[in-house]
């Protein structure tokens, strides 16, 4: 531990970071209800949201001002404090997340070096897990707290869910680190940068992970906790203004931390394709914008495809949702991990 | 005081708070929430110890996915709030005297141990870390812990059995 060895150099370094990572949060998830709504538009062959500036680029002002000017309801008999307590615990544990994500390469200066990354903790994914099994909460207790039976029934199918697909996550994530060894992201990062993506060796694993990812972000076709047609607008039923928002803005966070959490896993991080990044002759603070932008581009791509799943297929109905999850991904999810560890101890690696 | 002191004592003051907490509410929500906070707490302990490990797993095990549980099942049984009606006060007698003779068996273990050598060591032992853990888990001390796996397996299929019986 290096508590007292801190300078102050370093805690300004890592304020500018959470700043940083919080405000870019926020305007991915700004823009990707935008880009929800235009490749909704696109498929269904309308034209999308195209008023509030050049190509409706402005629409998510005008949506989060509307909703910071509309009437705030508190329920009767809804339990005040905990009615609050939802949408921000949904809030906070969507934007934690993304603390232990590497964003970029490090920059190296003269006299220091800069990680483009708030904590590189040993326990790295665990902790991206730990985090997520928390953000359960938000759902129940917001849920709860509303004092209608839709919102319970709501909240209590999101939460099966959320705890139900955490199994095979869970498993489908031992089968990769196998392979890494690490729990550290940054060092999973360097590991796919000589050996090559993580998705090319666990093809299955990552389908696995993805299918979860679904799940656990209530996105479709796993919306359950939001099915409009049996629960009319599911756990935020009861929110209005900002607190509905806080909702809706965090399952886009989620979105967005979960496409992280997946590029880096599978599909090297911030690595470049094709490229050594210890081969970079320029200079150091292109090399991070660089690996950055990569980094966002794949992030970019999962959004894409998580929008593209919502807009092609339909909800699975609740009794297939669990099935899915205990009878089909576990099993396939254990069965990936021994084929992986059978092979990794055959070929003697 | 050191950084580490400061953690400690804030760490222990919510803990202790928290688990009052849990006893006292009224409303059994709020008892689980509270006991949310308080694995919080002794998560940060774990991490002072550097048991990173084991802090983690009792976020994802214990807060993520048991406290889940509990409050499915507080949730659903909202009605009655005013709990087991009846002989109340001859449940806080038993409750007083069996906390009592726990308080009496701790006290009279703890009495003689040397406290002051046995305290653990903060920031030092690595044992937490999931490396050396799971080293000794998987040599020192596999027989055990395969036989506690299979307990759970048991344990598990007894549940199942016991739900499946209509």
């Amino acid at each position: 531990m290096y508590l007292t060895a801190i300078d102050s150099w370093y805690i300004l370094e890592k304020l500018i970071l959470i700043g940083a990572l919080i405000g870019l949060s926020f305007f991915i998830a700004m823009y990707t209800t935008l880009a929800e709504r235009k490749i909704a538009g696109w498929m269904q062959d309308r034209m999308g949201p195209n008023r509030a500036g050049p190509f409706g680029i402005f629409q998510p002002l005008a949506d989060g001002g509307k909703l910071f000017f509309k009437e705030e309801i508190t329920p009767t008999s809804s339990n005040r404090f905990l009615f609050l307590l939802g949408p921000a615990l949904a809030m906070i544990v969507a934007l934690i997340t993304s603390s232990v994500i590497p964003w970029g390469a490090s920059y190296v200066g003269a006299t220091r070096t800069v990680a483009l990354q708030v904590a590189d903790v040993d326990m790295g994914i665990l902790i991206v897990f730990g985090i997520v099994s928390v953000g359960v909460y938000g759902i129940m207790i917001g849920g709860w707290a509303s004092n209608n039976k839709f919102s319970l029934i709501a909240a209590i199918r999101g939460a099966s869910q959320m705890v139900s697909y955490e199994l095979p996550m869970g498993l489908a994530l031992i089968a990769v680190l196998f392979m890494t060894g690490s729990l550290k992201m940054s060092a999973m990062v360097e590991y796919q940068m000589q050996h090559g993506w993580n998705v090319l060796y666990q093809p299955l694993g990552f389908l696995i992970f993805f299918i979860c990812a679904l799940a656990e972000c209530n996105r479709t076709p796993f919306d359950l906790p939001e099915a409009e047609n049996e629960l009319n607008f599911g756990y935020h039923q009861e929110y209005s203004s900002m607190k509905l928002g806080f909702y809706l803005f965090a399952e886009y966070i989620n979105m967005f931390v979960s496409s992280a959490v997946m590029a880096t896993l599978f599909f090297g991080g911030y690595d470049i394709p094709f490229f050594d990044e210890a081969a970079w002759q320029g200079s150091p603070l292109t090399l991070s914008m660089l690996t950055f932008a990569v980094m966002m581009a794949k992030v970019s791509f999962f959004l894409f495809v998580f929008i593209w799943i919502r807009w092609t297929i339909p909800r699975f109905r609740y009794d297939q949702l669990m099935n899915l999850g205990w009878k089909k991904l576990i099993p396939l999810a254990l069965i990936n991990m021994l084929i992986s560890a059978a092979l990794m101890l055959f070929l003697n690696k | 005081m050191s950084i580490v002191q400061i953690l400690f004592w804030v760490l222990s003051v919510v803990a202790l708070f928290s688990a009052l907490m849990v006893i006292t509410s009224k409303n059994p929500v709020y008892s689980v929430l509270w006991l949310i906070v308080t694995f919080f707490a002794i998560s940060g302990h774990y991490i002072l110890l550097n048991a990173q490990f084991l802090a983690i797993v009792n976020i994802i095990v214990y807060a993520g996915a048991i406290m889940v549980l509990f409050l499915f099942v507080i949730m659903l049984m909202n009605a009655r709030q005013e709990g087991a009606s009846g002989n109340k006060r001859w449940l806080t007698l038993a409750g007083t005297v069996s906390g009592g003779i726990f308080l009496l068996v701790l006290v009279a273990a703890l009495k003689d141990s040397e406290l002051k050598s046995r305290s653990a060591m903060v920031m030092d032992g690595q044992v937490g870390l999931i490396k050396v853990l799971g080293n000794e888990l998987f040599t020192r001390y596999v027989v055990p812990f395969e036989i506690s796996s299979i307990l759970f397996l048991s344990a598990m299929v007894g549940a199942v059995v016991i739900g499946k019986k209509d």
